[in-house]
C-alpha cells in the first residue's frame, strides 16, 4: 500500500517535471490574442462598438469586457471570424451598435468648407487633407468610412455617398445544391 | 473512349451488388437458403429504417433510396452474420448500422464509420452466442427448415449440424496446443483444401467479382491490393510458427469480401492513392493481429473500424504533389 | 516529319470529339451585320480608352480604344473598327463572360462598304524587326491570346530591361485545341499553313528564339500534314511539329509544355521563367496578318456547332456581331430546351440568350439541348476526381473545405492550381458542379485578402496618427518645459534686482520716517493770531460739510483755494 502511494507520487512528480519542461522549452510563440482580434476587425475606426477605435474593442474583447458581436462594419463575417478564433459561439449582430450597411465614403462640398480643420483633427486615419483657412479635401481611398468627422463640421459640408466599387472585384455565389444542404447551412 | 467509372451513385452501387452475387451463389450452394433469407431481411430492414430516417431527417426521400448505398450496406451486413440467424439479429444489426452508423452522422457520405462493420460489431458484442450459429457445410437442410430457424431461432438436432466455423475452429484448438495440420485432419468436415471448406470457394467468387468491379473502375486497386499484400506478408512472416498459411488467410473467412467490398467503402476509406495504400496495409496488419492473437475469430471488422478512425489523419499527411509543387 | 510526344501528364480524360460535323466547310467569309456592339474589354485586363465620339465616322480598321497609359505597361489592348460605319453609341451592354457582366461597347452602325482604313502598312522586312518593334507592332494591332484566355500578346513580349531574366530558348505554339466540338484552329492551319509559319518565323527572329515547337493534337492528320508541308528545309531545322495524344486538356499550357518538353511550371510560375514562351496558333496568324498586310486584329475564326444547326462549320466573325446573328447564318433553328455556350462544353460560358456580341476569345458557339438536370448527390469520397485532375489536385478535398470556406487549407491544397478544366466536374457520380465551388471559393479568397490590406493599410495610418499625435505632444511638453527653464532662468536675476530696490525703497521711507520725527511740525508752534486764523478755517470747511448746522448758504462748488490747508 505505501510502496503504491510512493510510486504513485514518484511517478506524478516525474511526469509533472517532463510536462513543466516541455511547456517552457517548447513553447509555441503565438501573437498576443489581442493582436489577433484586432487583425479580424475591419479597422474602421468608427467607434461604434463604444469603444474609442479598433484596438480598444479588441482589448476590451480579450479582456471579456464587451461581446463578439458589437461591430456593424464587420457585420457576420467579422463574428463568425471571431466566434471561430476565441472558440465562443457566433451570434447575430447586435442591433444597438448599428446596421451592416455598404462601404460608403464621405466628401467635402468644397462650395461651403470654411477650412476650419476641426473634420482634419477627428479623423483618425489622417483622410482629410488641408490646413487652416485653406480648402478641405478627402482622399477617399483612404476613407473608411467611420463617420466621425461629420458632426464637428460646423457648416455641415461633408457627405455620405457610397463608395465606388472596385470593378475588377466581382461577386460569385456558393451553388446550391439542394441535396447538399445540411441543417448546419440553413 | 476512356474507361471511366459508371457516372452516377446507383449505377455504382448496381455494381457491387452484381459483383457481390457470385459470392452468394457460392454461399448457398455450400451452405444453404439460410443466407438468402438473411438477405432479404436485412435490405428490407434497411429500407425502412432509411426512409424513416430520411424524413425524421426532413430529407428527399426519391434520390436517396434510388441511390442504393443501404442495400449495398445490408447486403454485406447479412453475409457477415452467421447463415443460421434468427430475424431479430439481422434486424438490430441492420437497423442499428443504417440509424446510428449512418444517419447519425449526417447520411450518405458524412459516416467516418463503415456502417456495416459498426452493425457487426454491435451484434458480436452483444449477442455472441447467435453470432456462433454457423450451418455445417454440406448440411444440406431444406428451406422451410431455414424459414423456421429464422423465424423461431429453433432447429431440429441443431447441435449436430450446427459447427464453428474454420476459424473459429483454428482458434479454440490452436488454443489447445494443436497445429494446424492436425486440427486439419481432426475436422475433415471443416477444413477444404487449403483453408475452410466451402469458404475457399467462397472467397475464390468474391476475389472474381472483386475483379470485376476493379475492371469496371469502380473500385481502385490500392486497397485490395495493399490489404492481401499486407495481409499475406504477416501471414509470411510469422508462417512457420504460427501454422496458419497465407493462402489459408487469404482465402478463409471475410478476407475477399473485405478486400474488394467493405474495406473499398469510399465514404469511410482514405481517399488518396498512397493514403489508400496505407489505410488497407492498416486493415491486413490488424486483421492478422487479431486473428491471431486477439480474441476474436476475424478481426476484419475491428480493423477496419480501427483504419476508419485513422482515415483523415492518413489524408491529410499523403496529399499529392500539385502539378508544379516542389 | 512530326514526331510523337515522349512524356505525358497525369489524369485527364479521353472525350468524344464531336469535331467531324464543323469541319465539312471551308472557312466560311464574315457576314456584315448591320450592327457592330464593340466590347472595349475583350481581353484580360482594363478596359480600353474610346478614343471616338458619338458621330464620328470610321473605316476599317482604325483604332477605336486605345490603352489608357503612354508606358503601355498595362494589362490592356488596343480596340479596331472591324468595319467602316459610323459610331451611334457607346454605353453598356451584356459581354460574354461567366459572371454575367456588363461593360461598355462602341456601337458602330456599318455602312456596308466595308472600307479599309488608308493607314494599313505592311512590314517591308519582317525579318529585321527586332523585340521592341514587334511588340510595338503587336501592341497597335490590338493582339490578344486566341486561345481563350484573352491575354494582351505584347506583354508577352516584354523584355524587361534587367540582365537576371532568363533568356527564351523555345517558342511552344499551341495547336492541340483539346475541347470537344472546337475546330476553328485546325481549319485555320488546313487552310493558312503557310501563313503560320511566317507568322513564326517573325516571332523567332525578333525576339532571337532559336527552337520552335509546335503542340498539335494527333487527331488532326490533315493540319498536320498542312504544317510538314508548309516547311522547308531551312524552316524544319528551327520548326518541329509534335503530335500529342488526344486527352482533354492537353491544350491546357502546362500541361502542354509538360508532354512536348517533360517540365512541369512551378505553382505561381510563367512558362517564361524555364525559358518559354507559348502562344496560340490563330494569335501567331494574326501576328503574321499585322506584319504582311499592316491590319489589327478585327476578326477570328469561329466554330458554329451543335445541335438544331444544319450548317455547322468555321467561319470568319467580324468582333461586334451578335451571336443570333452568327447563329441565323448558319441556319440555327431556335428552341427553349437549349444552352447556349461560348466556347466548348468542358470549360465554355453558358449564356441564357444568343444577344452577345462575338468578342476576341470566342473560338466557338456552341449548341447544346438540355439534357434533364440531376440534383446533386453528397460527395461520396469515391476518388475518381482526383484520378482525372491534370493538375494532380485532391477535387474532393477541395470542395469539402470550399463549403466550409475553410481557406487556409484550400490554400494548403494548392486551390489557385485549378484550370478549371471540368475533368473532375464531368466524372463525379454525384454530378456535383464542383467548379462553380471552386471558382466560388477563390474568389472567397480573393475578396478576404483585398478586404484585410484595405483594413491593414487603414490599421497603419491609424496607428500612425496615434504615433504623431504623440509625438506632437511629447514636442509640446518638452518645448514648454525648455521655455520654463529659460524663464526661471530669468526670474532668478530679475528677484535679485528687485531685492535691491525693495531694499532702496525700504532705507529711502525709513529716512523719510526719521526726517519726519526729526524736523517739527509746522502746527505746533503757532501764533495766537495763527490759531484763530486756523479756527476760522475750521469753522468755514465745517459749514461745507454741514450747512444746515450753521445756517450759512455756500455754494456747492468747492474752492480748490480752501482746500489748501493742513
Amino acid at each position: 500500500m505505501l510502496i503504491a502511494i510512493i510510486a504513485l507520487s514518484v511517478l506524478a512528480i516525474a511526469f509533472g517535471l517532463l510536462l513543466g519542461f516541455a511547456a517552457v522549452r517548447y513553447k509555441v510563440k503565438t501573437n498576443p490574442v489581442v493582436d489577433q482580434i484586432d487583425a479580424l476587425l475591419p479597422q474602421t475606426q468608427c467607434g461604434q462598438c463604444t469603444y474609442p477605435g479598433c484596438r480598444p474593442y479588441a482589448e476590451a474583447i480579450a479582456a471579456d469586457e464587451a461581446d463578439i458581436n458589437q461591430c456593424p462594419p464587420g457585420g457576420q463575417t467579422t463574428i463568425l471570424a471571431l466566434a471561430d478564433l476565441l472558440g465562443k459561439d457566433p451570434k447575430p449582430l447586435n442591433d444597438e451598435h448599428g446596421e451592416h450597411a455598404e462601404k460608403t465614403v464621405v466628401y467635402i462640398d468644397e462650395n461651403v468648407c470654411i477650412g476650419c480643420t476641426l473634420c482634419i483633427q477627428a479623423c483618425p486615419v489622417d483622410a482629410i487633407l488641408g490646413a487652416a483657412k485653406l480648402m478641405h479635401t478627402v482622399i477617399a481611398s483612404e476613407c473608411t468610412g467611420c463617420d466621425l468627422c461629420i458632426p464637428p463640421c460646423p457648416v455641415d459640408c461633408i457627405h455620405i455617398i457610397p463608395a465606388v466599387e472596385d470593378t475588377k472585384k466581382i461577386s460569385v455565389k456558393l451553388p446550391i445544391a439542394p441535396l447538399l444542404i445540411n441543417e448546419s447551412d440553413q | 473512349m476512356d474507361n471511366i467509372a459508371p457516372s452516377s451513385v446507383t449505377r455504382m452501387m448496381l455494381n457491387v451488388i452484381y459483383a457481390l452475387i457470385p459470392g452468394i451463389i457460392a454461399y448457398v450452394v455450400f451452405f444453404g437458403w439460410g443466407i438468402v433469407l438473411n438477405i432479404l431481411v436485412a435490405v428490407t430492414t434497411a429500407i425502412v429504417t432509411e426512409i424513416i430516417m430520411l424524413q425524421l431527417r426532413k430529407r428527399p426521400i426519391k434520390p436517396f433510396i434510388m441511390d442504393g448505398s443501404a442495400v449495398v450496406t445490408a447486403i454485406l451486413l447479412a453475409l457477415a452474420l452467421p447463415n443460421l440467424a434468427p430475424w431479430w439479429l439481422t434486424f438490430i444489426g441492420v437497423s442499428f448500422a443504417i440509424i446510428v452508423g449512418k444517419h447519425l452522422y449526417g447520411g450518405l457520405g458524412y459516416n467516418p464509420f463503415n456502417p456495416a462493420m459498426i452493425g457487426y460489431v454491435l451484434l458480436l458484442i452483444s449477442f455472441p452466442l447467435e453470432m456462433t450459429v454457423w450451418l455445417q457445410p454440406d448440411s444440406n437442410i431444406s428451406f422451410s427448415q431455414n424459414l423456421n430457424y429464422l423465424l423461431h431461432a429453433t432447429l431440429n438436432n441443431i447441435d449436430a449440424m450446427t459447427m464453428a466455423t474454420t476459424m473459429d475452429t483454428v482458434k479454440t484448438q490452436s488454443g489447445l496446443g494443436l497445429s494446424v495440420t492436425s486440427i486439419q485432419s481432426n475436422f475433415p468436415t471443416v477444413f477444404g483444401q487449403f483453408a475452410g471448406k466451402g469458404w475457399e470457394w467462397i472467397n475464390l467468387m468474391f476475389l472474381l467479382g472483386g475483379l470485376w468491379l476493379l475492371f469496371r473502375r469502380v473500385i481502385s486497386w490500392q486497397i485490395p491490393t495493399a490489404f492481401l499484400i499486407s495481409l499475406a506478408v504477416m501471414a509470411l512472416i510469422f508462417y512457420p510458427s504460427t501454422d496458419t498459411s497465407p493462402m489459408y488467410h487469404l482465402f478463409s473467412g471475410a478476407t475477399m469480401l473485405c478486400a474488394f467490398f467493405i474495406a473499398t467503402d469510399p465514404v469511410t476509406a482514405s481517399t488518396t492513392p498512397n493514403g489508400r495504400l496505407i489505410y488497407a496495409a492498416g486493415i491486413g496488419i490488424f486483421a492478422y493481429i487479431i486473428r491471431t492473437w486477439g480474441g476474436y475469430p476475424d478481426g476484419i471488422a475491428f480493423g477496419v473500424l480501427l483504419m476508419n478512425m485513422a482515415a483523415p489523419m492518413i489524408d491529410y499527411y499523403t496529399r499529392p504533389k500539385a502539378f508544379g509543387e516542389s | 516529319m512530326s514526331l510523337f510526344a515522349k512524356y505525358k501528364f497525369n489524369g485527364g480524360l479521353k472525350l468524344a470529339g464531336h469535331k467531324k460535323i464543323s469541319m465539312q466547310e471551308k472557312i466560311a467569309d464574315a457576314i456584315i451585320p448591320a450592327q457592330l456592339i464593340v466590347p472595349l474589354q475583350q481581353h484580360i485586363g482594363r478596359a480600353a480608352k474610346p478614343i471616338v465620339n458619338i458621330g464620328d465616322k470610321v473605316l476599317k480598321g482604325q483604332c477605336i480604344a486605345c490603352l489608357s497609359d503612354s508606358k503601355n505597361n498595362t494589362v490592356t489592348a488596343a480596340i479596331h473598327a472591324p468595319s467602316s460605319g459610323e459610331v451611334i453609341a457607346i454605353e453598356q451592354h451584356v459581354i460574354p463572360s461567366m459572371l454575367k457582366q456588363t461593360g461598355d461597347c462602341i456601337t458602330i452602325k456599318t455602312d456596308g462598304k466595308d472600307t479599309w482604313h488608308n493607314d494599313i502598312n505592311p512590314i517591308n522586312d519582317p525579318l529585321s524587326l527586332d523585340n521592341d518593334s514587334l511588340k510595338q507592332i503587336i501592341l497597335e494591332a490590338g493582339i490578344v491570346g486566341l486561345g481563350g484566355a484573352g491575354f494582351p500578346t505584347h506583354l508577352k513580349l516584354t523584355t524587361k530591361n534587367s540582365n537576371k531574366e532568363k533568356p527564351i530558348d523555345a517558342l511552344i505554339i499551341n495547336a492541340a485545341e483539346c475541347e470537344p466540338y472546337i475546330t476553328c484552329d485546325a481549319a485555320l492551319i488546313q487552310e493558312q499553313a503557310t501563313r503560320i509559319i511566317q507568322g513564326i518565323q517573325f516571332i523567332q527572329h525578333a525576339l532571337n528564339i532559336k527552337k520552335c515547337i509546335i503542340g498539335i493534337e494527333d487527331n488532326k492528320p490533315q493540319a498536320i500534314k498542312a504544317l510538314e508541308l508548309a516547311l522547308d528545309d531551312k524552316t524544319k531545322e528551327q520548326i518541329e511539329i509534335i503530335q500529342v495524344p488526344t486527352r482533354y486538356p492537353a491544350g491546357g499550357e502546362k500541361q502542354l509544355i509538360q508532354v512536348l518538353t517533360g517540365k512541369q511550371i512551378p505553382i505561381n510560375k510563367l512558362p517564361r521563367d524555364l525559358g518559354m514562351i507559348c502562344h496560340n496558333v490563330a494569335t501567331t496568324y494574326a501576328v503574321a496578318n499585322a506584319i504582311l498586310d499592316g491590319i489589327p486584329l478585327i476578326e477570328r475564326i469561329v466554330t458554329v456547332t451543335g445541335d438544331n444547326i444544319e450548317h455547322p462549320k468555321n467561319m470568319r466573325v467580324l468582333f461586334g456581331t451578335l451571336m443570333n446573328e452568327v447563329l441565323n447564318s448558319c441556319g440555327y433553328t431556335e428552341n427553349n430546351n437549349q444552352d447556349i455556350i461560348m466556347g466548348g462544353p468542358m470549360m465554355g460560358i453558358h449564356l441564357d440568350s444568343a444577344n452577345y456580341p462575338v468578342i476576341k476569345t470566342t473560338n466557338c458557339i456552341l449548341v447544346k439541348n438540355n439534357k434533364t438536370t440531376t440534383t446533386p448527390l453528397p460527395c461520396i469520397r469515391c476518388g475518381e476526381c482526383a484520378r482525372v485532375c491534370p493538375a494532380n489536385l485532391l477535387p474532393q478535398q477541395l470542395f469539402w473545405y470550399s463549403r466550409s470556406k475553410d481557406y487556409d487549407r484550400l490554400q494548403e491544397h494548392q486551390i489557385f492550381s485549378c484550370i478549371e478544366c471540368g475533368c473532375c466536374d464531368y466524372v463525379c457520380p454525384s454530378h456535383i458542379p464542383l467548379v462553380q465551388f471552386y471558382r466560388f471559393a477563390k474568389n472567397e479568397i480573393w475578396t478576404q485578402e483585398s478586404d484585410k490590406k484595405i483594413s491593414d493599410h487603414a490599421r497603419e495610418r491609424h496607428e500612425y496618427r496615434q504615433y504623431r499625435l504623440e509625438r506632437k505632444k511629447a514636442e509640446d511638453a518638452e518645448r514648454k518645459a525648455k521655455k520654463k527653464a529659460l524663464l526661471n532662468k530669468k526670474q532668478g536675476i530679475d528677484t535679485s534686482a528687485d531685492d535691491a530696490k525693495k531694499s532702496a525703497i525700504e532705507a529711502a521711507l525709513q529716512r523719510v520716517k526719521e526726517k519726519q520725527t526729526a524736523v517739527p511740525k509746522n502746527t505746533s508752534n503757532l501764533t495766537a493770531e495763527q490759531q484763530k486764523k486756523i479756527k476760522e478755517v475750521d469753522r468755514r470747511r465745517s459749514d461745507k460739510i454741514n450747512p444746515a448746522a450753521n445756517n450759512t448758504t455756500t455754494k456747492n462748488t468747492i474752492n480748490p483755494k480752501d482746500d489748501n490747508n493742513g
